[in-house]
Order: C-alpha cells, then structure tokens, then sequence
C-alpha cells in the first residue's frame, strides 16, 4: 500500500475511535505543553537575571561576605565603613562604594510606598553610573553628618507625589522625616524589582535609622579591564587579613553571569527533564491504546492480510496511527504551551523566552515517542498469522 | 484457458501441536482445481474442511505436501510472498462476511487492489464495476450495518472478484444466510463461474447447495473420501 494511503487509512482508524484517539493524545498534549512551557520560563528567568547583571556595567567588582555561590548560606555581613576606607586605599579616591539596603515604608502625608531603602554614600552615582532627572546626589557632608535627606527613584517620587516636584519636599521614613534632595532617572528594573522604586538616603543616617554599623556590600570601580583580575585578588586578600577568619568574594559581572547562567541553565535541564518524563507517560499510554487497538482490530488484520497486505503494510498502518497520534498531540501541545508562556509572560514579571529550539523538539521528541512506542503494537499487528486473526473473536 | 491449473495439491497434510498432544485435521490431501472449475467440498465437521481452504488459499501453510497456486510451488515463500500470491490469484469469500465496518461497500471491495498499488480513483471505478456485476451498482456508498445479510455476502464476492482472481474460496458462504438468500448467493457464484470462468470452490453444509456443484469432494477425518464429477460438464 501507498504511503499516503497508509495514512488516510490511519487517520480513519484515528477518526472512528474520536474519544479514545483525543484522550490517548492528552498524554502527549501534557507533556509537550510542560516541556515547552518550563523551558521557556526556565530561559525567560535567565535572560532576565542576566539582562539585569549587565545592566550594572562591566567594570565594578562586587564585594560581599562569604563564598559567592547559589546554595552557600547568607552570611551576616561584618564589612563596615572601615572596610570601604581599606578598600579606598586599594582602588582609589571615588571608586568604591558601599551600601546597605533595608525594606521600609516611606510616606508622604497620606500617600505610602513600600520601598527600598538604600544606605549610600557619595560615591553611590557614579560607581553604578546612574543618572539623576532633577536636583543632586547625596554628597560628602551628608554621609559624613549623617543629612537627613532622600534621593528618590523615578517611580517612588511619582507614587509619593504625583505631579507635584518633590525637591525640598519631605518624606517620613520609620517615623523619620528627610528632605528630598534629588530624584533619579528611570532605568528600570533589577532582579524584579524597579530600581525606580527605591529611595537612597547617606549610609551613615540609614544605619542610625536601622540601629547598625554594618554595610550589606560593597562595590568598586576598576579603572581597566586588565586590572581586574589583580584588584579582585587584593581586595579578598585585604578583607580577609582585616577579618581573621571570614572569608569575602569580590566578582564581576562576567562572573556573576556565568554561575547564575550555569545555576539557571541546570534548573531549566531539570525542569524540562522533569516534563519529559510526563511526556514518556503519554508515550507509554500510547503503547496501551495501541496494543488495545490491535487486539480488538485483529479481525480486521486478518482480513488485510487474507487480501493481500504483507507485513510492512500492517506495519505502517498501526505506526503510522502511532506517529499520527504523539504529534498530532506534540502539535497541540506547542500551541498549547506558546500560549501559555506567552499569557505568563504578559501577566508576571518573568519574561518567557521561547527558544527555537524548544517547539522543534518537543515536537520530533513526540512524534520519536510515537515511533518507539507504537512499534511493539505495529510489529505484534504486522506478525499476526492471518488464520488465527481472522478465527479471532 | 491454457497453462497450469488453478491449484494443484499433492499429499498436504496439516497437523497443529496442541501441548505436546498432535492433531491432524489434513492426512494427506492431493487435489486439482482447474481453470474455470466449479467445486463443492462436503464432509461433517471437524473433517478438516476449513484448515483445506486456508492451506490451498495460501492463507496457511502445509506441514507437508506440495502445493502450487497458477504453477507456483508456495514452498518456500515467505508470509509477504504468500500475501501478494493471495493478492494475484486467490478471492475469499467467508461465512461471517468480514467487511470493513464503517466503510462503504465500494471502499470494501476496493482494498484488495489498494495492496497491489493502484490507484485510488482507478480503485473506486474497479470497485464499482464488481458491485454493478453482483448487482449492487445501486448500493456503492452504503456501509455493511445499512445493508442486509444477503447483500453484505454479494459485497464479499464483489470483492473476492475485483483483482480477476483465478479461483475464489468460499467457507460456508450461505452459512449465516437464511435459504432464500443463501440461494441468491448460490445463483450469483455459478453465474460468474459460468459467465467469467473464475474457478469456484466452496464449502458447504447444505446438500441442495451441494447438488447444485457439478464437482463434489467429500471429506471426512482429514483425508479426501469421494471426488464425483457430474458427467458432461
Ligand atoms: N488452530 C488450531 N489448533 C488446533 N486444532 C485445530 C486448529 N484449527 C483446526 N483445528 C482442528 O482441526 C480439525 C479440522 O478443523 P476445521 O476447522 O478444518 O473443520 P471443518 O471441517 O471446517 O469444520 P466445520 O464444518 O465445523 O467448520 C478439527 O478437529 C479442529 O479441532
Ligand atoms: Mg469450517
């Protein structure tokens, strides 16, 4: 028999049994559609977390207490502004910053945000280069007498006061009031959150404000890109001889995206390992139905056989409703799972990021399954002897 | 017609092993079908009548013996080779009919010529010119469940003859047909035996159906016991 005729006769077999051959197909539709969706979560995860490390420019190093590293314990940091001085001797006058950061209510009369309150000093603006849209930065005087002023980020000024100018206006922060003194540009967002959402104050009034000496990280700009690697190093040497003991990790951004990409491509492996297996389910029903189907149907391959079809047209005929089966499901399940990456995508902050790649497989992966699944059925179909099926009952 | 006969049988037998316990139902057979033959096979049941049609039809496999079908020796063929045999030269017609359900009569009797490659339109027109011939060229789109007992079994001759088979088995075709019918099918069997020279061989339980055969073959326990021919034809 034909080819195609192999498959007009399989779509037909597919047709008459409708609910079997849709509820088969559900297996199949399941797995695909979680496969395409994870993965594409999985890789919209890691563009995001990586668009967002590079937003924070090529030549800072970041210095935090403790091993850098996705499962190593948060470590309470013991860095203090004594550090940032030590640091200062390393790098140079304006290159380092430090900071630490709290989550706090910030009011405006009746208007409130939730936001994060930064603890910066001078140098803040220029190590991470953002850029102001109106009145200035905090300075020197601020940090070192402890100012009680704000600088705001585009989306708190705007939450707080709406079309008036903030400059010289006041907000209360922990029962505190601070003058606005600045407002940044918009940059968007970082680790999902809004930059713009934040509120910087000087180090020194935060940690009167929080009851703390300590700063959460540091930050330093290296001149080049050759002296990294020699600044990393003395950096970590430095705070370790300072604090006996505690072990630092100063990276870059390069850095930070390879583990994070490393971290975030093994989650993703796994999360799509984890739908593969649902889709193996679907096959192993696959098999089922089709064994099913050979069993009822052995008359009918008796009969086949009795005018004329040999064994690879039996064959083809139950393999090819197999195939017909898994990707026509795998089909259904792209669509399915597209759509829903995309419906997550438009309603949360984590991008999908459908890679090519993801549909093409999922899609021969089902239609593979199919094939490995339906052959047992198909040979066992294609080998019956044509008297016993057609004496079957 | 001229060249071999249709079959030719010489000392089949067929035994099935049955755990260690060995059933004969063929204890050597040898037989001549020719060309343009009509032929009934008779004998109570269990004689094994079945298992012969099956081994002449190439349906099923001799244990020993020879057996050729148009002068080819079956030793030897694989079940592909048997398949497209069966194919050229062999038309069944079964007691319990065996259509496609849900299919129509036309598409029915066009599956066998789907097996031998030719084309679907080309199929339809073959098909349709058999049902016309067995005389349900008004029937073509309907579906075994729409139509009745008698017609069914004329669709199965149909399709038995669609490929120009040199000889046509038929088990019992009368057997699930009341006797009115079962005449009806009779009628239609002699005629395309005597109007297209198909070779006929059909088994029967029914002794009028038998009388009607110019060529009667009894048999009994696995071994032919009488081959009569009528005198004259
Ligand atoms: N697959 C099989 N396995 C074992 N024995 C079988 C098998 N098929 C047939 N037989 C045996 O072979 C013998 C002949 O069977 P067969 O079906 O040919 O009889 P029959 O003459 O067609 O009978 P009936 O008139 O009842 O149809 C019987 O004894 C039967 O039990
Ligand atoms: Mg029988």
């Amino acid at each position: 028999m034909r080819r195609r005729e192999l498959f007009a006769v399989a779509l037909e077999a597919l047709r008459v049994n409708r609910m079997r051959s849709l509820l088969t197909m559900l297996g199949v539709v399941i797995g695909v559609w979680a496969v395409v969706v994870l993965v594409a979560i999985g890789g919209g995860a890691r563009d995001m977390v990586e668009g967002e490390i590079e937003g924070l420019g090529s030549n800072i190093i970041f210095v935090v207490p403790g091993e850098l590293g996705f499962g190593a314990a948060p470590t309470v940091s013991r860095m203090t502004r004594d550090d940032v001085a030590r640091l200062t001797d390393l790098a140079g006058e304006g290159a380092v910053t430090a900071g630490i950061t709290s989550g706090e209510s910030v009011r405006n009369g009746h208007a409130e945000v939730f936001a994060t309150l930064t603890g910066a000093d001078e140098n803040g603006r220029n190590v991470f280069d953002r850029p102001l849209a109106k009145g200035r930065y905090l300075s020197e005087i601020d940090v070192e007498t402890r100012r009680r002023v704000a600088v705001l980020g585009s989306v708190a000024a705007e939450r707080l006061f709406g079309e008036v100018d903030p400059l010289g206006r006041q907000v209360t922060i922990g029962g505190v009031r601070f003058r606005v003194i600045g407002v940044f540009a918009a940059v968007g967002q970082t680790f999902g959150q809004s930059r713009d959402g934040e509120v910087q104050v000087p180090l020194t009034t935060a940690h009167r404000l929080l009851g703390v000496t300590r700063v959460d990280f540091a930050a330093v700009r290296a001149p080049d890109a050759e002296s990294i690697e020699d600044l990393q190093s003395r950096i970590v040497e430095t705070l370790e001889d300072a604090h006996p003991g505690e072990r630092f990790s100063a990276v870059t951004q390069t850095q930070l995206l390879g583990t994070i990409g490393t971290v975030l491509g093994a989650l993703t492996a796994v999360l799509a390992a984890i739908a593969a297996i649902s889709l193996l389910v679907g096959g192993v029903g696959v098999s089922n139905i089709m064994l099913v189907s050979v069993r009822e149907r052995t008359r009918e391959i008796g009969l086949r056989k009795a005018l004329g079809a040999r064994q690879r047209d039996v064959l083809g005929q139950f393999l090819v409703e197999a195939v017909l089966l898994t990707s026509a499901g795998g089909a259904a399940g792209i669509v399915l799972g597209v759509g829903t990456a995309l419906t997550i995508a438009a309603l949360s902050p984590v991008p999908a990021s459908i890679a090519w790649w993801s549909p093409v497989l999922a899609f021969g992966v089902s239609a593979g399954v199919g094939v490995f699944f339906g052959v047992a059925p198909a040979r066992r179909a294609g080998r019956l002897d044509p008297v016993v099926a057609l004496r079957a009952d | 017609m001229s060249g071999p006969p249709a079959i030719e049988a010489v000392d089949l037998t067929r035994s099935y092993d049955l755990g260690g316990e060995r059933v004969q139902a063929l204890k050597g057979v040898s037989l001549t079908i020719g060309d343009g033959e009509y032929a009934a096979i008779l004998g109570p049941s269990g004689s094994g009548k079945s298992t012969l049609m099956h081994v002449l039809g190439a349906l099923d496999r001799p244990t020993t013996g020879t057996l050729r079908i148009a002068g080819r020796d079956v030793a030897g063929l694989d079940g592909d080779a048997l398949a497209e045999l069966r194919n050229a030269h062999i038309g069944f017609v079964f007691q319990s009919f065996h259509l496609l359900a849900r299919t129509s009569a036309v598409d029915n009797v066009a599956l066998p010529l789907a097996y031998r490659g030719v084309p679907k339109g080309e199929r339809r027109l073959r098909a349709a010119a058999a049902l016309e011939r067995v005389g349900l060229g008004h029937r073509l789109g309907h579906r075994p469940n729409q139509l009745s007992g008698g017609e069914q079994q004329r669709v199965a001759i149909a399709r038995a003859l669609v490929g120009g088979p040199r000889l046509v088995l038929a088990d019992e075709p009368t057997g699930n047909l009341d006797t009115r019918t079962g005449h009806e099918v009779m009628d239609l069997l002699e005629r395309l035996n005597g109007d297209q020279g198909v070779a006929v061989v059909l088994v029967t339980h029914e002794p009028d159906v038998a009388e009607r055969a110019p060529r009667r073959i009894h048999v009994r326990d696995g071994l032919i016991e009488t081959d009569e021919r009528e005198a004259g034809r």
